[in-house]
């Protein structure tokens, strides 16, 4: 039996609001095509690209705990965050992250990556250096690709020293379109 | 032993079968409120289940206790506590309630779902994985089980 879309709606947001989840998730439409979003009671915890929730979903369970849910609307500050950013109405995001379960590496250069403003670029080997060993672009790189929050801690903004885009874990093509949204790239 | 599943995938599986017990035992109206009362029973108790068995018979047996609540809070003389007739053969539940915690677990489970909360043997079956044959020797050998200790 299907349960009726408005009887599923209606126990998604009892549970939101109940404060019984350790996960929010859903999948917001965006420019660069679905994005699957979730938050926790930290804050923002997750962007991916990869709309197919099942291994996402997983990997929230172990960083917050099994009770993850989609409850769009849990999501919606994040929503109107990013929808504001593809707009090109806001340069910044003011939401609250949850970085649990990183390494302390990870989240100095994290931090470190937050910094770069909207519409430059930096390399790797320049992000490398503010976080603390210039010899670390490589360590930097991985960072980068398994950053847990993609266009809200903007690793499309790290850049090779040749100017190369080098690698995204969206895609190359993603990262072009975030740096020529952001006019960073002519 | 594995772990339960993101409350998604669990919900996903289950909310139709949940929805369609509901729905038989209290009609369409009140089963949206037991749908949604059983969910976030389910819910609360969700992260301390630690394993990943059994998710199906939980969470039916939690919509049954649901729409046995929903009757009593409605006044309504309880089906699922039946005066079962003595002149079938069968024991009265009430009688027999106290002393299912000794039967062995299959047993108890199908003993209190026919007796106490008035499942057929296809829903009990259901609810524990198993078939309807097997549910309903069950449920009679623990009955026999139980007879002797009375007698």
């Amino acid at each position: 039996m299907t349960v009726p879309t408005e009887l599923d709606l209606r126990f998604r947001e009892t549970a939101a609001r109940s404060g019984l989840l350790d996960a929010a998730y859903d999948v917001i439409e965006s420019e660069l095509g679905p994005l699957l979003a979730a938050v926790t009671d930290h804050g923002l915890a997750r962007i991916s690209f990869d709309p197919e929730p099942e291994r996402e979903l997983e990997a929230l369970a172990r960083l917050a705990g099994p009770r993850v849910l989609r409850t769009p609307r849990a999501l919606d500050g994040t929503r109107r965050e990013l929808d504001d950013y593809f707009a090109g109405r806001r340069t910044s995001f003011d939401l609250e992250l949850d970085l649990r379960g990183l390494t302390e590496f990870t989240l100095r250069v994290l931090g470190e990556l937050a910094k770069v403003p909207y519409g430059r670029t930096e390399t790797y080997a320049e992000l490398a250096a503010r976080s603390g060993n210039a010899r670390a672009s490589r360590a930097v790189g991985m960072v980068m690709n398994r950053n847990p929050i993609p266009i809200v801690l903007p690793c499309h903004r790290i850049v090779g020293s040749s100017g190369s885009l080098v690698g995204y874990g969206g895609g190359l093509e993603r990262k072009e379109r975030l740096l020529r949204l952001e006019g960073a790239m002519l | 032993m594995a772990s339960v599943p993101p409350f998604e995938t669990f919900y996903a599986e289950h909310a139709g079968e949940v929805l369609r017990l509901l729905r038989r035992r209290l009609g369409r109206e009140r089963a949206d409120d037991a749908f949604q009362e059983t969910f976030l029973r389910a819910l609360r108790a969700y992260d301390r289940l630690g394993h990943a068995e059994h998710l199906r018979s939980w969470v039916l047996t939690i919509a049954t206790r649901v729409a046995i609540d929903a009757h009593r809070r409605a006044g309504e003389r309880t089906d699922e506590l039946p005066d079962v007739p003595h002149t079938d053969g069968r024991p009265a539940y009430e009688e027999l309630a106290f002393l299912t915690d000794t039967l062995p677990p299959k047993e108890r489970a199908a003993v209190v779902l026919r007796y106490g909360y008035d499942l057929d043997y296809d829903q009990i079956a259901a609810a524990l994985d198993s078939t309807e044959e097997a549910a309903r020797q069950a449920a009679s050998s623990g009955v026999r089980r139980l007879r002797r200790r009375i007698t």
